[in-house]
């Protein structure tokens, strides 16, 4: 199972705790947990990426391990650490106001 | 429950104001989907317990709920919004081609008849239909073909903001793009044409006589004449005595014609509501004074009414889809304000009362009168 831990207002209207777990089957990329999710969570569809376009929407950004991983192309693998379950993907909403 | 229910969607969460027919004491809900902005907040007539939101962030986009219980418990529906076939390009603030995006969702009509279909009206401007209660959505992509090209986005976004029901003519749907105009189908959506003859805009339009590209901010109808149509724009207030085909300037003795909302008495289909505002950029009332307009005349003829709201040192605005009335006797008029406020008069307009002073700022305010 891989782990997504999910802002407020995500969380909120999935009606779930701060972290889900999805399964996902190899490869475990961006795009597959994403569609994991989505599917778990069908409320969350276009919340954080386009429906049509699957792109990221602006203001989210993918976090793992400490690193920003919201420009990297969404069909690589994440860290191991994600894929084996020890480490969280966190879906986050971006820094935007003033 | 007897009474009236208030819709409210401000830029942090929807609200529900409640009262009994004597609109007097009223109880303000918790905020409902808190944090995010509510576009617009309405009710199926048929089924007063159907509601519709729409809820949207720059953070998360835009979403639909649907409560089947009076807003008690919400269920998300469908909120894939997808233009049929080959979106286009539009008119940009810099005068190029730009392709048609989706934004938001501005305006959820419900049908007058049947508590499954709904109207969306979206940015960038299209219009959509669910047959099935939200779950799914389809564009009534004909009226993109209507010169769309010369359509352009307003200060707010290129926004299809209101959209008008023939309660006598299932077919007849009315809508408004700012800034593109108004459009009217008479065959329920199949094709469309812009009725805009008559509207001028000589500041903002090379041609201000153009067939498309005016600022329409606002329609409104009496369910009982359905052919009269009255038109808060950019500038002028105007109305119509032929669903459309032609509009005359009823602004008068207006202190300003400039404005967003425009409403029609529930019962007077001559007695019309306007909220003036300075200028287009200078939001807010003429002199500090937080005036409602009525006309009895449908228009030309304007009455400042005054009791009950703040006359000195007032600067909030009134959106185009926060000023609505219920349907008793005497009738009920409410409007949202920028500033938070919520004011009801239950007197047709004669005096106001703050219901609720300080939500999130408001963008739309609808009325529920109960059975």
């Amino acid at each position: 199972m891989i782990r997504v831990i999910l802002p407020t207002h995500l969380r909120r209207l999935a009606n779930t705790e701060r972290q889900v777990q999805v399964p996902v089957n190899a490869p475990v990329t961006i795009r597959t947990v994403l569609d994991s999710l989505e599917n778990t969570y069908p409320m969350l569809k276009g919340t954080i990426r386009d429906q049509n376009t699957l792109q990221r929407r602006a203001f989210v950004r993918f976090f793992a391990c400490g690193q920003d991983l919201s420009h990297v192309p969404t069909d690589d693998p994440l860290p191991d650490s994600v894929a084996n379950g020890s480490e969280p993907l966190w879906v986050v909403g971006a820094m935007a106001g003033g | 429950m007897n009474g009236v229910r208030v819709l409210v969607g401000t830029r942090k969460g929807a609200f529900i104001l409640t009262s009994d027919e004597k609109r007097k004491r009223w109880k303000v809900s918790e905020p409902i989907f808190p944090g995010w902005e509510i576009y617009h907040f309405s009710g199926s007539p048929v089924d007063p317990n159907r509601l519709y939101v729409s809820q949207s962030s720059g953070w998360f986009g835009q979403l639909i709920q649907r409560s089947d219980d009076g807003g008690k418990t919400w269920q998300t529906m469908g909120n894939k919004f997808a233009y049929e076939g080959i979106p286009g390009t539009h008119q940009w603030y810099d005068g190029t081609q730009h392709p048609w995006e989706f934004k938001r969702v501005w305006q959820l009509k419900p049908s007058l008849t049947d508590p499954d279909t709904v109207y969306a009206g979206v940015e960038d401007a299209a219009l959509f239909r669910s047959s099935d209660g939200g779950q799914s959505w389809q564009e009534l992509a004909e009226l993109r073909k209507v010169k769309s090209e010369l359509w352009q986005p307003g200060a707010g976004g290129m926004c299809l903001h209101t959209i008008l029901l023939d309660p006598q003519d299932a077919n007849r749907i009315i809508v408004a793009i700012s800034a593109a105009g108004a459009f009217r189908s008479d065959d329920g959506g199949e094709s469309w044409r812009p009725i805009n003859n008559g509207l001028k805009s000589q500041y903002e339009l090379p041609d201000p006589d153009a067939e498309v590209g005016h600022c329409v901010h606002n329609l409104a109808m009496h369910p009982s004449k359905p052919n009269v149509l009255f038109m808060q724009k950019h500038w002028d207030v105007m109305r119509s005595d032929n669903g459309g085909d032609s509009w005359d300037e009823v602004s008068g003795n207006l202190p300003s014609d400039f404005g967003f909302p425009i409403a029609v008495h529930a019962h007077e289909p001559n007695t019309i509501y306007v909220v003036p505002i300075k200028s287009d950029s200078e939001h807010y009332p003429p002199e500090g004074k937080l005036r409602v307009y009525r006309s009895r005349s449908g228009g030309q003829e304007w009455e400042a009414l005054t009791r009950g709201l703040p006359q000195k040192n007032c600067y909030v605005n009134v959106l185009r889809t926060a000023l609505a009335v219920d349907a008793l006797d005497p009738c009920g008029i409410y409007f949202g304000t920028t500033g938070g406020q919520v004011y009801a008069s239950a007197d047709s307009g004669d005096s106001w009362k703050d219901i609720v002073r300080d939500l999130p700022s408001v963008m739309s305010v609808e009325v529920q009168t109960l059975p």
